[in-house]
């Protein structure tokens, strides 16, 4: 746990960065600090390292007081993230990651095959561990930097806009292996992000910061979407929040319809006596999902992928509300696709279908609400 | 007159006699070699210090620059006057003091100021992940700011002792050895092929120590710094920069 209590930063020329912040970030769980430029949202989470000392105020790790520990002490055992990774280039990747556990005494040998298991676990293939930062690219070099904060296994991580520096497909794929590796390791996480986006899909809790460094809303994400606390907190989370809420709303069973399915490879004419409103879904070998052939524009030959419509997204069973809908809306038949876990085909379900599971749910919180 | 210069140099006593190119040689290394090592002694430190705390970056700088444009033999006339008479005794201190004194100041600046901006340089984001990975202030200097810095540092002592073999040659003006010898007396007696052996002999001792240097550069920088990968995707390589070579032979020839 750390905790944040009456925390002010202010700098000799009286700019205040962080003013007044009580903040607790609770152990085995990610906190978002988000905000605009200026709210002190690196700032205070650089209070936590001591990189910067703040004015007045403790900030507590666990029973300790950051205050009363030596800076050294402390900061080797808290992971750092930062934005561009800062790899140290003359180091190969697998002797950047072994930097901490060296200096705290690990031997060679021990702490280079920690490295090497590290890197695997965030997704680098081994053969990059003799090559030096300059000859990956900024995704990998991200994980790096996340494997060499883990290297000494810290209780706590800080992690300044760690996936902001990478491109939005790369940044998409480190938020999942992010959330997949802190739920098997169940770190006390503190990342900053000005991407509101990124800290709904990532926060445990938020801590929406505004300029001046004050906490305005401190909310899980779906609260914090539901309930802004107030006109700057509304409008920093932005648009389409009732939509994006869904992505919280646990789909449940839906009301799924079997589905007729060609597969690939079959006859053209065959598959399109079998399509209904004009679209039949084709799927692989396996059963799984590969995309809507349009009947009304009928080919000749067997069918092939070429054929296929990509547009529409596939939602998997207990997904979000939001996922369910999406693939609905998407779909150019109107029917959504749902898969299983194993991404073989579950059914098809509709737009009206999925909107009135939405409002049977609202019904029952306002029930809810009202008791 | 490639004749003469022939004859001169294949007279093996012009090569081993006392007064031979390979003693002026051993005079002319040994003077560059203690201005050259107490420039490292002074400099590295110094400039490894103010790159990392980043005080007195502007006094450096200064300093750099008033000393790049040292009148050479001016100063050393100069010094010869103020120190020689304070060794009257010894006869080869009271001229080897100023001459190593003008030295020092001449190569100075280049590995000082490099220094500085090598450690200057260092990526900030590998600096500031290395104080958060909790480094102390001297292992941030030297497990990643050298390292780092050693490319511009090199370039700054291959300058200097470009520099410094160039201009030792003016301890013969002062009635020392070395190299400048050769060119001196050479001009005084109207032997010219003498003064061509000396002046090539400074140019070819210049070029060797340079590609020396780039040697131990290379390997002691490290891969990831230089840019010279062992894999495909090669960007750079450190070849011996001749340009300052080219230079060293100008200011021979301007001697």
């Amino acid at each position: 746990m750390i905790k944040f209590e009456s925390v002010t930063k202010r700098y000799p020329d009286g700019t205040v960065a962080v003013n007044g912040l009580d903040l607790v970030a609770p152990s085995g769980q990610i906190t978002v600090l988000v905000g605009p430029s200026g709210c002190g949202k690196t700032t205070s989470l650089r209070m936590i390292n001591r990189m910067i000392e703040p004015t007045s105020g403790r900030i507590w790790l666990d029973e300790t007081d950051t205050g009363t520990v030596s800076t050294s002490k402390l900061r080797r055992g808290i992971g750092y993230v930062i934005q561009h990774a800062g790899l140290f280039p003359h180091r190969t990747i697998v002797d950047n990651v072994a930097t901490v556990p060296l200096m705290l005494g690990v031997d060679k040998k021990t702490a280079r095959a920690q490295a090497m298991d590290l890197l695997v676990r965030v997704g680098l293939d081994p053969a990059f561990a003799k090559r030096y930062p300059a000859q990956l690219s900024g995704g990998q070099q991200q994980r790096v930097g996340v494997a060499r904060a883990l290297a000494a296994d810290p209780p706590v991580m800080l992690m300044d806009e760690p996936f902001s520096a990478v491109d939005p497909v790369v940044r998409a794929q480190l938020h999942e292996e992010f959330l997949r590796l802190q739920q098997d390791l169940g770190k006390t996480i503190v990342l900053v992000t000005h991407d509101i986006d990124e800290a709904v899909k990532l926060g445990d809790q938020i801590a929406v910061l505004r300029v001046g460094g004050t906490l305005a809303q401190l909310a899980t994400p779906a609260d914090l979407l539901a309930r802004p606390a107030d006109d700057f907190v509304a409008g920093f989370v932005g648009r389409d929040r009732g939509y994006r809420s869904l992505g919280f709303a646990d789909a449940g069973d839906l009301p799924t319809r079997k589905e007729v399915t060609v597969r690939l490879g079959s006859d053209f004419a065959a598959a399109a006596a079998l399509a209904e409103d004009g679209w039949v879904l084709a799927i692989g070998d396996a059963g799984e999902p590969l995309g809507w052939l349009d009947a009304s524009h009928p080919g000749t030959g067997p069918i092939g992928p070429q054929h296929l419509h990509r547009g529409g997204t596939v939602a998997t069973e207990g997904g979000s509300l939001r996922a369910a809908l999406d693939a609905a809306l998407s779909a150019p038949s109107g029917r959504g696709v749902l898969v299983r876990e194993d991404n073989t085909l579950l059914g098809t379900v509709t737009a009206s279908e999925v909107v009135a599971r939405i409002e049977e749910r609202a019904a029952a919180e306002r029930i809810e609400a009202a008791r | 007159m490639i004749n003469d210069l022939w004859s001169y140099i294949s007279v093996a006593d012009h090569w081993w006699g006392p007064n031979g190119i390979m003693a002026r040689l051993d005079e002319h290394l040994r003077y560059s070699a203690i201005a050259v090592g107490i420039s490292l002694v002074l400099a590295i430190p110094l400039g490894l210090v103010v790159g990392h705390t980043g005080r007195g970056t502007a006094v450096v700088t200064f300093i750099a620059n008033a000393f790049r444009a040292l009148p050479a033999v001016g100063l050393l006339i100069f010094l010869v006057v103020l120190i020689s008479p304070q060794f009257t005794g010894r006869s080869e201190a009271r001229y080897l003091i100023p001459t190593t004194i003008v030295l020092v100041l001449l190569s100075i600046p280049s590995i000082l100021a490099n220094t500085v901006e090598g450690v200057r340089n260092v990526d900030p984001e590998a600096r500031d992940a290395a104080r958060g990975m909790g480094m102390t202030g001297s292992q941030v200097l030297f497990k990643v700011e050298l390292p780092c810095a050693l490319p511009l540092i090199f370039s700054g002592v291959r300058s200097a002792v470009l520099q410094v073999i160039a201009t030792a040659t003016i301890a013969a003006y002062i009635s020392l050895g070395g190299l400048g010898r050769l060119i001196i007396d050479g001009l005084s007696s109207r032997e010219y092929p003498k003064v061509i052996t000396g002046a090539v002999a400074v140019a070819v001792l210049a070029i060797v120590l340079d590609v020396l240097i780039a040697l131990i550069q290379r390997y002691t920088v490290s891969r990831g710094v230089s840019g010279r990968f062992s894999r495909k995707g090669a960007t750079a390589t450190t070849a011996p920069r001749k340009d300052d070579a080219i230079e060293a032979d100008a200011e021979v020839l301007a001697v």
